[in-house]
């Protein structure tokens, strides 16, 4: 369903990716991972429509997702979640919610203000679909508290529901687990598994929590200097000498006792 | 709308017919009718800085459209006054789309300073190409419709405040909407509303046009009852008395916009006592107003009857 082709993109004198190119199933987890500055985001970024890539195509259910706004993208359904959370601070729980639900519905300034009585039907609508995410990510608790007021675990599943709220066909979820303890990221593996197993949702995952990322992959890309150096099942993966190296550094060093199994 | 605003609606309304019969015909009822007229201006600037978080400095460049246009078009084409303030608000809303679109790039302080530009450029164009240059000009016709014209001062207090009444369900029916909520989104993180599918552009362009319009009401309404105008009434000295007034009030809140209004439009009235210290005393309450009630007054007195609130339920 997602088709990366030739992705290449400049910052000033820094390759951040380099003719980076493979292809997502429908209904599958994909994991992205890397050492830092790999150029993960970057590509996540791009797919999105933040950046635009200096070379290369995005095709997404057939359409080339290039020189698209990221409000056209995510209309097309692709959503997304940020590494540093990206919430509507001041509104509450529910409220960010009901604006995933935003491009999902029409209501314009005018039949507001005059409150027509399509426009009430159609928020009870967003109302009641928005309560629903919520108990799927069993938040529903928190309905009512600013989405600031939250540990960063529950905020980063917030995002998530918001991304669903927006019914993607793609999710791009950029480092969910970061900050989050170990019973934390357990739950968000839970959440991430039920969303592809309930709601068909293809999902790239770009994390650096390695038992989340080997527990529910399905394939794995891996990513180094701005180039895919492996692809493959997490157990291939795990046994690729390359990523190995990228990971670890040179042999002599892992025959020191490193392991990259955790 | 909630509960609440519901309830304050009404409170509201109950106030606004109230005040003509104890204030009489006189003097206060006038101070009445230009808290009214600022209140409309302020309640849009509130919804665009408060609720959308972009900022404006040139309010009174829309408020001198209002004016101006509607006061042209029925002085010299004789179109009747509903009419031409209907025009007006059109015409304001063209002008907001020219200033939105260099605040589409900008933010804080710089848009700041293009709305300020926006603002002086239609002083000068008031000043040299309008009609009687900076003497402005009178013989504008009161405010009237289907051949019922509002000359008296409890009649168009009145008016002006249906006006307010009216702008005010309609934008707090904006706040609770679809709409309000992606305008607060916007003022939180543009990033994720653009992640969400919204489309940050339009939203941004329309808030502007929303205020604009609402400007130009409040000028139309001030033009048809001063019946005599000039641009003096529309320079940045306004548009800075109206951020002040939606900061005093609060500008996380709508009703923040409406006490705001009436409290800074009285407020020199009732300074008037302490003669040539009056804008000394002002200056001074203003400072200490914003050092001890920064977040405006209606934002801390629900906070307090919150307080009081949680108080009482504790000693039950």
């Amino acid at each position: 369903m997602l088709d990366i082709r030739g992705i290449r993109k400049d910052f000033g004198g820094l390759q951040a990716l380099r003719n980076v190119s493979f292809d997502v199933k429908e209904g599958d987890i994909r994991a992205l991972i890397g050492p830092n500055g790999a150029g993960k985001t970057t590509l996540l970024n791009i797919v999105s429509g933040i950046h635009e890539p200096d070379d290369g195509e995005v095709i997404f259910l057939g359409e080339n997702l290039v020189h698209m706004s990221p409000a056209r993208i995510a209309q097309k359904g692709v959503s997304r979640t940020f590494q540093n959370v990206e919430l509507f601070g001041n509104m509450t729980v529910l409220e960010n919610i009901m604006v995933g639900r935003h491009a999902k519905t029409k209501a314009g300034f005018l039949a507001s203000g005059l409150r027509l009585p399509g426009v009430v039907k159609e928020e009870n609508e967003i109302r009641q679909r928005s309560l629903e995410i919520l108990e799927y990510v069993h938040l529903t608790n928190r309905r009512d508290e600013p989405a600031s007021n939250l540990p960063i675990g529950e905020q980063r599943i917030l995002e998530i529901g918001r991304a669903l709220a927006t019914e993607p066909r793609l999710v791009l979820l950029d480092e969910p687990a970061a900050g989050l303890n170990i019973k934390e990221t357990r739950e968000l593996g839970e959440i991430i598994r039920k969303i592809r197993e309930e709601l068909k949702t293809t999902i790239i995952l770009v994390e650096h929590d390695m038992d989340l990322v080997m527990g529910i992959s399905d394939s794995i890309t891996v990513l180094n200097f701005g180039e895919v150096i492996a692809e493959g099942t997490p157990l291939e993966v795990q046994k690729n000498r390359d990523v190995i190296v990228a990971y670890l550094g040179e042999e002599e060093e892992v025959q020191k006792g490193y392991n990259v199994n955790p | 709308m909630r509960k609440n605003d519901r309830l304050s609606l009404l409170i509201f309304a109950a106030v606004v017919v109230l005040v003509p019969v104890f204030s009489g015909s006189g003097y206060a009822l006038t101070v009445g009718i230009f808290s009214g007229i600022n209140a409309l201006t302020a309640i849009g600037l509130c919804i665009l800085m408060g609720y959308a978080g972009q900022v404006s400095l040139g309010q009174a460049g829309f408020y001198g459209i209002g004016a101006y246009v509607s006061s042209i078009l029925s002085v010299h084409f004789g179109l009747p006054v509903v009419l031409s303030t209907l025009l007006a608000m059109i015409v304001a809303a063209l002008a907001a789309v020219v200033l939105a679109v260099p605040a589409l790039r900008l933010k804080g302080h710089y848009l700041a300073v293009a709305t300020l530009g926006f603002g002086e450029i239609i002083y000068v164009i008031l000043n040299e190409w309008g009609l009687g240059g900076p003497s402005g000009f009178g013989d504008i016709p009161h405010f009237g419709f289907m051949g019922y014209t509002i000359d008296s001062t409890t009649g168009y207090f009145y008016l002006v405040w249906s006006f307010v009444a009216v702008v005010m369900f309609f934008s707090m029916n904006i706040i609770y909407s679809r709409t309000g909520r992606a305008l607060r989104a916007m003022h939180d993180s543009e990033l994720a509303c653009k992640a969400m599918g919204l489309n940050v552009t339009a939203l941004k362009i329309r808030v502007f046009i929303l205020s604009a319009v609402y400007a130009s009401l409040a000028g139309s309404l001030y033009a048809h009852y001063m019946t005599f105008i000039s641009p003096s009434s529309f320079s940045l000295f306004y548009s800075i008395l109206l951020l002040t007034m939606v900061i005093v009030g609060g500008i996380t809140n709508l009703w923040g916009a409406i006490v705001g209004a009436v409290v800074i439009t009285i407020l020199p009235e009732l300074l008037r006592r302490f003669e040539e210290l009056d804008v000394l005393v002002y200056g001074l309450i203003l400072t200490l107003s914003l050092m001890f009630f920064r977040k405006g007054l209606v934002p801390i007195l629900i906070e307090k009857m919150h307080k009081l609130r949680s108080i009482s339920v504790a000693r039950h």
